[in-house]
């Protein structure tokens, strides 16, 4: 089974994030990178999967400037077999993404794509979605398991993803509003991946190690075909409105009188 | 805008990017999972043993060593592994370094190929653990003066004597234990005394003020016989146990930078929420002078062991070298948690925040592995030629 993850490089969120004074942009100097965490949970169940249904391979791919090879070795670190990197240097809009990992699937022709249902930068959960929509390709968002992080199964690393026996579909858990929804998805497919699917491993030593000696292929996006000019414009950066201070009500007929007239919530 | 002091000095860009995932990995693992059980170990004295199967897991123990199921790292990816664990917590760090510097490392530089083939693969998975039996009740800076000797009888050794101070002891599977087998210093061998040989016991230590979530323990050797295959062909005298302690030493540099940073964090966030005369007391000259020196301090340092490691990689780091470091960075770090005590004012003593638990293990720090007054003592001898030891 070949299976294709994909890993952005994005701030850390615990970086305090600033505005651009021209609100342009934020400011990126001090800020620190890392793996998008959606990502490392699909690399997790790749490695997962991987390792349920050997032989199998994991290719990791990232779509971004030089310094994304970072979070593709951290990928590799984990685990991963192989990377590859489609350099684009500066802002790449998730349609452009989602075109460049089409065609590097294309080549590649894994069996499955995992992917975090969004990234923490800009949170727009497309990509998954447009890349299944360009690929004509079946798709299921927001992977979830109906177990907990705490259980057995969870601490046996099992994959919450489930390949068919015959290896023809995979059953994939949701997460949707008010409950689970479970998905048979016909192979090739798009899966994205939610917060609760698994915990994703701390990278071993011995492995970081290794993970120097694993190929990572770089990619021009031009010579893939894809124009990276963005579709989407940003208009304007500007920072979530500070909290107002809180208040204190004497009892509870006061609070359920401002949930009411002030909240407008009841 | 405020700087993290590392940035400040350009100091993460001297790591290369696989140092940087393994300082992040050891990072996420020590926040994420030794930190919420720390407070409830420190309180009952003790190690969190749960834990060795993911310290061992991540490839922690004998991270430094090569082959035999070690990481096989570079100086500079061990130190910082050290640093990370011990910015959560010196005892974390004593357990990586007792384990990897002072109990594999003996058996791989002096250990016969069925030594290392034996005892480095379980010890590297967590499996086995190991404790360093070198101080006596009576014997501490003058290990040369140690009573514990070593009869030769048919077919091994028997071993009598007593280790005190011993880190891992209490749970040690098994104890790289040294020895006099004749009268001299020179007479002195390395000994694998493994749990459940006769004569052999490890008697807990209670009572500590400092290093609390760390296991510490007595070596009492009454009569214990040692087999041949367990003794150390590769060494003899003190240079093995002191090889031993630069390896250890070196993590030890690295390790206290970790607390030194946690303390200055912690008192750099403080003073920018704590307000008094209605501004922040980072606003204050006094603190910034007390934050200005922790700082410099701690970025010396890492410079200090930057170049440490290159010396470390080409193979010439000598011991002199190592006393420095552990020296400088010891003191350093412990400054460090006193000043920063002071910039949080009372909250300091309390156990909401890691600095009065950082500045109580450093006591221990500034002690083992060689005093303070040691190192500055081989230091004074290494500039003056003059010996002041005898």
């Amino acid at each position: 089974m070949k299976i294709l993850v994909t890993i952005k490089r994005v701030e850390d969120y615990e970086s305090k994030i600033k505005v651009k004074p021209d609100g342009t942009w934020i400011v990126t100097d001090g800020v620190n990178y890392r793996a998008n965490p959606f990502d490392e949970i699909a690399v997790e169940e790749a490695l997962r999967l991987r390792d349920a249904n050997m032989p199998s391979e994991v290719i990791a791919v990232s779509v971004g400037s030089e310094l994304s090879v970072n979070e593709i070795r951290s990928a590799l670190a984990m685990g991963a077999d192989k990377g590859i990197l489609v350099k684009q240097a500066g802002w790449v809009d998730s349609d452009a993404v989602a075109r460049c990992l089409q065609k590097v699937i294309e080549r590649e022709k894994p069996d499955l794509v995992l992917m975090g249902k969004q990234a923490v930068d800009v949170d727009d959960n497309v990509t998954g979605q447009l890349l299944a929509e360009y690929l004509g390709w079946g798709q299921a968002t927001f992977a979830s398991k109906h177990e907990s992080l705490e259980s057995a199964e969870e601490k046996a690393k099992k994959p919450g993803v489930k390949l068919a026996a015959d290896k023809a579909s995979v059953e994939v858990i949701r997460e949707i509003d008010g409950g689970l929804e479970t998905l048979s998805v016909k192979l090739p497919a798009i899966v994205t991946v939610d917060l609760r699917l698994n915990v994703p491993r701390y990278a071993s030593l011995p492995n970081i190690m290794k993970a120097k000696k694993k190929p990572v292929e770089e990619l021009d996006p031009k010579a893939l075909g894809v124009d990276v000019t963005p579709k989407v414009k940003v208009l304007k950066v500007e920072p979530p409105p500070a909290r107002a201070a809180g208040i204190k009500v004497p009892d509870v007929a006061a609070l359920v009188q401002k949930l009411h007239s002030d909240a407008k919530v009841i | 805008m405020a700087q993290h002091l590392l940035d400040l000095f350009a100091i993460e860009s001297l790591w290369t990017e696989e140092q940087r995932l393994v300082r992040d990995s050891v990072r996420r693992f020590a926040r994420e999972r030794y930190a919420p059980v720390l407070q409830k170990a420190w309180d009952d004295e003790r190690f969190p043993d749960e834990l060795v199967p993911e310290i061992a897991q991540l490839g922690v123990l004998g991270a430094q060593l090569h082959g035999y199921g070690c990481a096989g790292m570079d100086a500079a990816g061990y130190g910082l592994t050290m640093r990370e664990l011990e910015y959560v917590d010196s005892g974390l760090r004593s357990f990586a370094s007792v384990q990897g510097a002072l109990c594999m490392y003996p058996i791989h530089a002096f250990g016969s190929e069925e030594q290392r083939e034996r005892f480095l693969p379980r010890m590297a998975r967590g499996e086995l653990i190991g404790c360093f039996g070198l101080t006596e009740p009576d014997s501490g800076s003058d290990p040369g003066s140690m009573r514990t000797r070593a009869k030769k009888v048919d077919g091994g050794y028997v071993l009598d004597g007593a280790k005190m101070w011993i880190t891992n002891a209490p749970v040690a599977g098994i104890a790289v234990v040294w020895a006099k087998t004749g009268e001299d210093a020179s007479s002195i061998r390395g000994f694998l005394v493994e749990r459940g040989f006769a004569g052999f016991s490890t008697p807990r230590m209670h009572g500590k003020h400092s290093l609390r979530a760390s296991w510490t323990g007595e070596i009492a050797l009454e009569g214990c016989f040692v087999p041949d295959a367990n003794v150390l062909p590769g060494v003899q005298g003190l240079k093995g146990p002191l090889s031993c302690l630069t390896q250890a030493r070196f993590g030890i540099a690295w390790g206290v930078l970790g607390a030194a940073l946690s303390c200055f964090d912690t008192a750099v966030a403080y003073s920018q929420e704590r307000k008094q005369f209605g501004k922040p007391i980072a606003g204050f000259q006094l603190t910034q002078q007390k934050l200005v020196e922790m700082a410099s301090g701690i970025i010396n340092g890492h410079l200090l062991v930057n170049h440490l490691s290159g010396l470390k990689d080409r193979g010439t780091l000598t011991p002199t070298q190592v006393s420095l470091a552990k020296r400088d960075c010891v003191r350093t770090a412990i400054e460090t948690a006193r000043s920063a005590r002071t910039v949080l004012g009372a909250n300091g003593i309390m156990a909401d925040y890691p600095v009065m638990r950082h500045a109580q293990n450093l006591e221990s720090v500034l002690t083992y592995e060689g005093t303070h007054e040691v190192h500055t003592l081989a230091l004074g001898r290494a500039i003056t030629g003059v010996d002041a030891f005898s």
